[in-house]
């Protein structure tokens, strides 16, 4: 086993953007296209998977015959990985997703072994000529989010539902603050920790416990749709997660941040069966349609509407950027200076608190 | 700090804490017997689809509990075929059964997913229900709480005052001696399994119908495990089991509470709490307690074969 | 009842190797009816279960590496089981193993020595060690239920792994992401076939096999495990120890866990992630009895248990069949195994009982 030399900076993506010459574009036009995803968690999870079968459905739909689409659920992120990802590329399947971090480094591997199959890396951050990254700005829709949570809050305190502490979460959490207290800076945001994506009794509990802190909105960045019933049944706030959550709880509904792999699946096959797939970085948002807010309750006033949809707007135009500066620390340093916008870098990598948010980031 | 949340944090450990309840409970009576199912994991999240599907489909609160119950059921007789009647090994049995029980709930499930039900309805007795403080505490909870608080007073008092009780003990006991005396093993034993999996799948229906009224793969997240445990911290008495069950719970809302106060300990620390402080409380009962031991069934395990 | 059981007199050697033949036919036969019900091929899904797994080199590969962890921990967990020591927390003292040696292997991330591997094993042995002795301490000293500490520990054991991997463990160059550096190629086990994964992890754990099979079958402290297990007051009175069988076994079963955790990190994964393990640990109780305690028994136990995961995986790619089905047929698999295991003390009878007792 070989250590992979590792494009550890982002800019570096350049030589990632090397072409390569891919055999899906030479395939004769009977033989459908196999692409082959890797799920972490079961179909049935309703939050990171269930949205990423809904992007593999719609990639049946949009191609007919002439895709043929496979998955595995519930591969684990250890050992188990690079042995189902190899079995797919040495399958016949020529494109590959692979829907969570911890498929990064098995990726690699596999892909230096099948140099004629594209592989797709959700999360990740090592790329290759035949392994491409993706993933979605969700903390541009928790910053649309946070401007409602901010004007909607009455106790100023929004809670926070968090599985673990990494910069993908934390990154969410600093959007909510830095976006509620732009609108109410007397906000404070509260973090529990359930330690797990998905343990739905858990989850409920935590925001149970958050409500009876005196918290008024339940925001959260695990899977299950419990907290949002927890805020229906309490009668406070609640912001749903991946996926239109509003079923599970209608009057506390705000809105929610869906995740919508659709259009970037839909875009890559279209290249594998084109011939022009070509590895690289997307990071998409608002603008590619990779993140969507679910429609707002009805019980919003009509200028927090106004206001969030002028922020959704503004970050599809490039006019609003969610970490703009300044934005201070916990400690109230200045992390990114006024009048510029915290770089992809400092985001991809975050591992602080901005002011608003209580208590540390265990580490 | 502000006292206002006491009362309703309790309500959140009653929540927590009731399918533990349910699934120790029934453990104790299978143990007792002299039968060792680790297979509650399995029967708890086929309870609780089962649950989920007949309220959603039917709107039934009550067949939907019973529908749990008869789903852990069914499973637990699969469990009692195999070791009961065909002696297979039951720690290994267990396991199987509970492998089999999250893949066999998954695929009753694919249709429900994203499907709602309103939730348990809980009691409400106008003037009792509103009163301050132990009023929603005590008079507001839905009929499983009730059911669970119950299941450890008749286990209770099943085990140890009726005739039935003391047979299902001598069992568990000395299997020899009671089949010598009359009893029928297999049979006792045998019941003893489906009780234990009608509790088990009464935990599960709690999960699907109140904690979380939803369905989703793996939602008992390993409760099954933390009830099997709680059998031995309880050392197989109903009380200590519902007590352990509270403690449990308990610990694992108010390190959630640290955590929204903003207790500086990392999470990962708070969340071994539960788990530290059980083992903590057992061995601080257990120190001196030399018949601990002697409390455990002694036939806990073996298979019986009448003319063996 | 038209059909019982007879107790034979004495085991039938015969079916101790033929019951989980007629399992496995039994297993074929209920699963081919399952397959009909969900309405997919039957036959073909039998091949995509047991053959096409096995059916290339790489496969083969794939399958030992995945036995590898299962078979070491069967192994250690069958010493326990046999002296009546319920080690379930298997699970906990792996992971604690893997943390022991990864460790290593970062603190001497710059280091090219032979040494270092030979140490992260044995640290990972120490590593799992260190967390079965809590059980057996507890267990000695305060009389605490082992099953009860050595299951809470496995939760300890993976938020601590979890706590250091979002922290101190992690990548300096990894985007503050939960996973650390990838091992340097001295920390790494050697392939045995070049261009598949199969490292010497599986060696180690066909010589653990072995040394165990001469702890059981050969060694006093073997005799004295299986005494104690059958009859622990004839053990007291032949003077046994049972305190020091408590800590041996479990120490045994840790250690053992521990190797399998290490293995892990420094074979196939190859940097410490927050998943080390997909529940080995548990699974490996299953493995230990199916093996019906035998190291050669705990050794095909491991493959064929392997090969229902690898099975999954293909029925899910070349059937579309959902992961579910895989928990199902791994459970009727197993529950046909478990009780065909009854051919071997008993012989089924038809017709009707001689006396009322024998029906029971």
């Amino acid at each position: 086993m070989k250590r992979f030399g590792k494009l550890t900076s982002l800019t570096v993506a350049a030589l990632a953007t090397a072409t390569m010459a891919m055999s899906g574009g030479a395939q004769a036009q009977s033989d459908p296209l196999k692409v082959g995803f890797v799920y972490v968690g079961p179909v049935g999870d309703h939050g990171w998977t269930y949205e990423h079968n809904q992007g593999r459905l719609a990639l049946e739909k949009e191609f007919g015959d002439k895709v043929k689409t496979t998955f595995v659920e519930k591969v684990p992120e250890g050992a188990d990985a690079q042995r189902v990802i190899n079995q797919l590329a040495a399958s016949g399947h020529k494109l590959i997703f692979t829907t969570s971090f911890g498929y990064m480094n098995p990726t690699v591997r596999v892909a230096k072994k099948h140099p004629d199959v594209a592989f797709e890396h959700a999360t990740g951050f090592k790329r290759d000529k035949n392994v491409a990254t993706y993933s979605a700005r969700f903390y541009e829709g928790r910053h649309v989010a946070g401007l409602i949570a901010g004007k909607m809050t009455k106790t100023n305190v929004i809670g926070y539902v968090a599985s673990f502490p990494i910069p993908e979460v934390i990154r969410g959490i600093n959007a909510v603050a830095i976006a509620a207290r732009s609108v109410n800076p007397d906000v404070k945001i509260k973090v529990v920790w359930v330690s797990s994506w998905f343990d739905p009794g858990r989850e409920a509990d935590a925001a149970k416990t958050m409500i009876d802190q005196g918290v008024d909105i339940i925001m959260q960045h695990t899977d299950s749709p419990a907290p949002i019933q927890v805020a229906e049944s309490r009668g406070v706030w609640a912001v749903g997660q991946a996926s239109n959550m509003s079923a599970f709880g209608s009057k506390a509904h705000l809105t929610a941040i869906i995740d919508n792999w659709a259009p970037y699946y839909v875009a890559r096959t279209k290249a594998v069966l084109d011939g022009t797939w070509k590895s690289g970085d997307t990071w998409g948002g608002f603008k590619s349609g990779m993140v969507q807010m679910a429609p707002y309750n009805s019980a919003i006033p009509a200028d927090v509407v106004a206001l969030a949809e002028k922020a959704r707007k503004g970050i599809i135009d490039g006019s609003v950027h969610p970490f703009a500066g300044p934005i201070k620390d916990q400690s109230g340093k200045i992390v990114v200076a006024a009048g510029e916008v915290a770089p992809d870098g400092m985001l991809l990598g975050m591992d602080f608190y901005v002011e608003g948010v209580d208590g540390k980031i265990p580490k | 700090m502000n006292v206002d949340f006491i009362i309703p944090a309790l309500l959140t450990i009653i929540t927590a804490s009731t399918p533990l309840v349910f699934a120790a409970i029934g453990e104790i009576v299978v143990e007792k017997s002299g039968v060792l199912n680790l297979g509650i994991e399995g029967m708890m999240i086929v309870g609780a689809i089962g649950a989920f599907a007949v309220a959603v489909t039917t709107g039934d609160p009550t067949l939907a509990i019973l529908a749990g119950a008869l789903s852990g059921m069914a499973l637990a007789f699969i469990f009692g075929f195999l070791t009961l009647f065909l002696l297979s090994n039951q720690v290994a049995t267990g396991l199987a059964l509970t492998l089999f029980g999250i893949g066999f709930s998954a695929l009753l499930g694919q249709n429900f997913v994203g499907k709602v039900f309103s939730g348990l309805p809980k009691l409400n007795i106008p003037g009792l229900s509103d009163l301050p403080g132990i009023g929603p505490l005590i008079f507001g909870q839905d009929v499983l709480v009730y059911l669970s608080v119950a299941s450890a007073v008749l286990v209770t008092w099943f085990l140890s005052r009726t005739r039935w009780g003391l047979a299902l003990r001598a069992v568990g006991e000395n299997h020899n001696a009671a089949h010598s005396i009359g009893f029928s093993v297999t049979m006792i034993r045998l019941a003893a399994v489906l009780f234990g999996g009608a509790m088990a799948g009464l935990g599960g229906a709690y999960l699907s119908l109140a904690h979380t009224p939803l369905w989703v793969e793996n939602m008992t997240a390993g409760r099954g495990w933390i009830a099997l445990a709680l059998v031995v911290f309880a050392s197989w008495r109903p009380w200590r089991a519902f007590f352990g069950a509270y403690l449990f719970g308990g610990i694992t809302i108010i390190q959630l509470h640290a955590q929204g106060f903003g207790v500086d300990v990392p999470s990962q620390i708070l969340s071994m709490l539960p788990y530290l402080a059980t083992i903590i409380v057992l061995v601080l009962i257990s120190r001196d307690d030399t018949r601990a031991r002697l409390n455990a069934p002694a036939c806990l395990g073996r298979s019986f074969h009448a003319s063996g | 009842m038209l059909i019982r059981l007879e107790p034979r007199g004495e085991a039938s050697r015969a079916m101790v190797y033929q019951s989980p033949l007629i399992a496995v036919v039994l297993t074929l036969l209920a699963s081919m009816v399952m397959f009909w019900v969900l309405g997919t091929n039957p036959l073909q899904a039998i091949h995509a279960f047991f053959i096409e797994p096995i059916s290339t080199l790489d496969g083969l590969a794939e399958l030992l590496v995945k036995a590898t962890p299962l078979v070491l921990i069967g192994i250690g967990l069958s010493l326990g089981f046999q002296a009546n020591i319920w080690n379930i927390g298997a699970e906990g003292q792996l992971t604690l193993g893997a943390i022991f040696g990864g460790v290593l292997a970062l603190a001497f991330f710059d280091v090219d020595t032979p040494f270092l591997l030979p140490a992260m094993l044995i640290a990972g042995i120490i590593g799992g060690m260190a967390w079965a002795a809590i059980p057996a301490f507890l267990k000695t000293r305060y009389n605490t239920n082992e099953i009860l500490t050595s299951l809470m520990l496995t939760y300890v054991g993976l938020l601590l792994l979890s706590y250091l991997i979002h922290g101190p463990l992690r990548d300096p160059d990894g985007f503050n992401f939960p996973e650390s550096r990838l091992f340097h190629d001295a920390a790494v086990l050697p392939i045995i076939f070049e261009g598949t994964r199969l490292h010497i992890g599986w060696l180690i754990a066909l010589f653990v096999a072995v040394l165990a099979w001469i702890l059981i079958v050969k060694h006093i402290i073997g005799f004295q495990i299986r005494v104690i297990g059958m009859a622990p007051a004839a053990a007291s009175f032949a003077g046994f120890k049972e305190k020091r069988l408590v800590w041996l076994t479990l120490l045994m079963s840790g250690g053992a866990a521990g190797l399998a955790g290490v293995i892990e990190v420094a074979g196939p994964i190859g940097q410490i992630v927050p998943v080390v393990s997909p529940g080995y640990g548990f699974t490996a109780i299953i493995v230990a009895f199916l093996g019906r305690l035998h190291p050669i028994g705990v050794v095909l136990a491991g493959l064929l248990m392997a090969l229902t995961y690898l099975g999954g995986d293909s029925a899910q790619i070349t059937m579309n069949l959902p992961n579910a089905v895989t928990g199902v047929f791994q459970g009727m698999l197993l529950f046909f195994l478990l009780a065909s295991d009854v051919l071997i003390s008993y012989r089924i009878k038809f017709g009707s009982a001689r006396t009322r007792e024998s029906t029971a």
